[in-house]
């Protein structure tokens, strides 16, 4: 019996799900080596579970997804979360630095009628997340990776290396020391294969941060390529606005 | 006589973007209400954009659909490039119409062949299909890759793509970069036409729409990346004066507001689209549409696959003209400077019309923001054609009945994602 896997939805835009429907080449092939028991954007069949593999995707926001998320989790032998909303919380995890109320009367005459958490948080606040997919959105190449190594059963390659390696490693120019183009490369985790500098722009930081980022060390270097104070605050509160916060929070402490 | 009640439930919507329900209660046999329930939680992207920085609209509402971020983008760039009084070099402007045409053909043939298509064909899934009828996922899959790379090409990446900004590009190819992949899409170009034969021979439910359409109109092109506002009964007006027509209420069941078009329900996406501009389609499209039997206007939700088969043989069509007349812009972007003010933008987003508005201080920052996706804007017209869907075959069982209603919801390709800001299947017979 092939392995069985599952798709879930929480607070996202789809787009982490859809990466899986974006491998043309290989979603046929994949799905006959795997069962897509649970897949609701793709398919009405619906196996209910165990499953074999679970693919998470969003952040947690209502009090029924808190709870969803723990039977998903008890019905899933591994779980993996797809991006970075899922991962990090996303970027409507700003709500988190602000009052979640007003923001609801914003957007809602009727803010009474919305059910919603005061926060957006990742999977691994609620759960064990065995492997965790950043990128905003996910790169193909690292799903399908994830996908063959639990498939036959040895470790995802994830490394926590930088864009700024990637970028090395690729032989692009360095926007920073060229052109003065003020980028978190040397934050930023690994994955996109360093697309923006590759296109003559900063990242911007949508694969979250890398393991131990220097980031006191990369602020002074934005500020002199022309960000402000605002500019600097707002470029780490986008689609992983928590998980900057964490690392920048922990390196103020330090000092 | 005691009424009776009869309850159809589906939990969760398949086969379409996003999370969502729908409550249809019968009361002695006759229909008495219809409910698109979006559970969808919201994200709250209007509040959260007040404070930020002028350019950044682009890439933070980009997250509010993985399907159609481009329209987002260009929306977004439309509105604040119009603030701030800046006017696009003609080949940027071309080069964006070029993105979008990646972004119709991967999103519609997602539609078509993954979505909507298993609907006419009885089958779960678009892989269970293709065990019966590989070369034809395959054929679709093949399309969608084209829809992607040309995205990847023009913007860096599929999903969110990473070369938009206000004014243009961050970097623009050369004209010999464009060689392989326009070869892909000639190739491509007879997969499309080969797609609307095929859905067009599927057979469909009878439902003629006679509500009110709205679409952009360009210039006598087929509407994609800007335009004015067109109607089916009314003058056109300009973009600024949306929202003087169009108006959103909020229902206590549902995260997506409801719109009205001057207090009316009414349509937005391909069928509007076509309705409104099928004169202004390519040579191959209009002779696709025309071998489909298609006239000027199509009227039926079903019958949408095959509108949507046709706008990707245009999008491919329109991506080789604009691929051989490319000449490299002199600059990737022109500079756009704050100015305090208000903008407005629009685009056609595959599945419909995309309202930003924007007011940006003195100090370059948003002061407020207003989106308007277009499952919002079709959620009444979809309420009305699951009433009289569910009102014309009250003698179906539940089972007939609720896949009905099903398939009346995906023919609009709602993204629910977008307009949480969609629906448990339910049905109640008393």
């Amino acid at each position: 019996m092939s392995p069985s896997l599952a798709v879930w939805k929480f607070a996202s835009c789809d787009g982490c799900q859809l990466t899986l429907l974006d491998c043309e080449d290989e979603l046929l092939t994949l799905a006959d080596q795997v069962q897509i028991a649970h897949f609701a954007e793709a398919s009405s069949a619906m196996v209910g579970g165990p499953y074999d593999v679970s693919l998470v995707e969003g952040s947690v926001t209502t009090r029924h997804d808190e709870q969803r998320i723990r039977e998903i989790r008890d019905q899933s032998g591994v779980l993996v979360t797809i991006g970075a909303c899922a991962t990090a919380g996303g970027v409507q995890a700003l709500r988190n630095f602000a009052d979640v109320n007003e923001f609801a009367s914003v957007v809602y005459a009727r803010p009474d009628y919305i059910d919603t958490l005061a926060t957006s948080t990742p999977a691994s606040a609620h759960v064990k997340v065995d492997y965790q997919i950043p990128g905003c959105p996910i790169d193909r190449g690292q799903l399908l990776d994830t996908l063959a190594a639990l498939l036959i059963g040895r470790k995802p390659r994830l490394p926590a290396k930088t864009v700024c390696t990637e970028c090395k490693m690729r032989g692009v120019t360095c926007v920073i020391v060229a052109d003065g183009i003020p980028c978190l490369g040397p934050v930023t985790h690994a994955g996109c294969g360093a697309l923006c500098p590759s296109h003559h722009r900063g990242c911007y930081g949508c694969f979250g941060p890398s393991a131990a980022p220097r980031i006191a060390t990369l602020i002074p270097v934005l500020r002199r390529d022309g960000m402000s104070d605002g500019d600097v605050d707002r470029v780490f509160a986008t689609f992983n606005v928590a998980t900057f916060d964490v690392e920048k929070s922990a390196q103020r402490s330090k000092q | 006589m005691t009424p009776t009640t009869r309850t159809l439930s589906v939990g969760t919507l398949t086969r379409v973007e996003g999370e969502g329900a729908l409550h249809v209660t019968l009361k002695d046999g006759a229909l008495d209400s219809v409910e698109l329930n979006i559970y969808e939680p919201p994200r709250f992207f209007e509040a959260f954009l007040r404070g930020r920085a002028y350019t950044e609209p682009p890439d933070l509402t980009a997250r509010i659909c993985g399907i159609c971020p481009v329209a987002y983008q260009l929306s977004a760039c439309n509105a604040i490039e119009s603030a701030c009084g800046v006017e696009l070099d003609p080949e940027l402007v071309a080069l964006r119409r070029l993105l979008y045409c990646g972004e119709w053909i991967h999103s519609h043939m997602l539609h078509i062949y993954l979505l909507h298509a298993p609907d006419f064909l009885g089958y779960p899934d678009a892989i269970a299909l293709a065990r019966d009828e590989r070369d034809i996922v395959e054929r679709g899959l093949r399309l969608k890759k084209a829809g992607n790379q040309l995205m990847e090409f023009v913007g860096g990446r599929a999903i969110h793509p990473i070369n938009v900004r206000l004014g243009g590009f961050y970097s623009v190819p050369t004209r010999n970069q464009f060689a392989p992949l326009a070869e892909q899409l000639r190739r491509a170009l007879d997969d499309a036409v080969a797609t609307v034969e095929w859905v067009s021979g599927f057979e469909f439910p009878d439902l003629e729409l006679d509500h009110e359409m709205m679409a952009l109109s360009q210039n006598g092109q087929y509407p994609i990346e800007n335009g004015v506002i067109a109607r089916s009964a009314g003058r056109v007006f300009p973009v600024p004066e949306f929202l003087e027509h169009v108006r959103e209420s909020q229902v206590p069941y549902s995260t997506a507001l409801h719109a009205t078009l001057d207090g009316g329900c009414y349509v937005t996406g391909p069928l509007a689209r076509y309705c409104l501009n099928s004169s202004a389609l390519s040579p191959i499209a209009a002779q696709a549409a025309a071998a489909a039997s298609l006239t000027a206007e199509c009227r039926n939700p079903f019958r949408s696959i095959i509108v949507r088969a046709v706008e990707v043989v245009y999008a491919i069509e329109e991506a080789l003209r604009i691929i051989d007349g490319y000449v490299r812009p002199a600059r990737p972007f022109v500079e756009v400077a704050p100015r305090a003010g208000v903008g407005h933008g629009v685009s056609e987003a595959p599945r419909g019309l995309l309202y930003h508005r924007y007011e940006i201080d003195s100090a370059g920052l948003v002061s407020a923001a207003t989106i308007i996706p277009p499952t919002s804007q079709n959620q009444a017209a979809i309420e009305a054609d699951l009433a009289n869907m569910v009102s014309d075959n009250l003698a179906l069982d539940d089972a007939a009945l609720t896949d009905l209603c099903e398939r009346v919801i995906r023919s609009y390709d709602p993204c629910i994602s977008c307009s949480a800001h969609f629906l448990t299947l339910t049905v109640h017979r008393g």
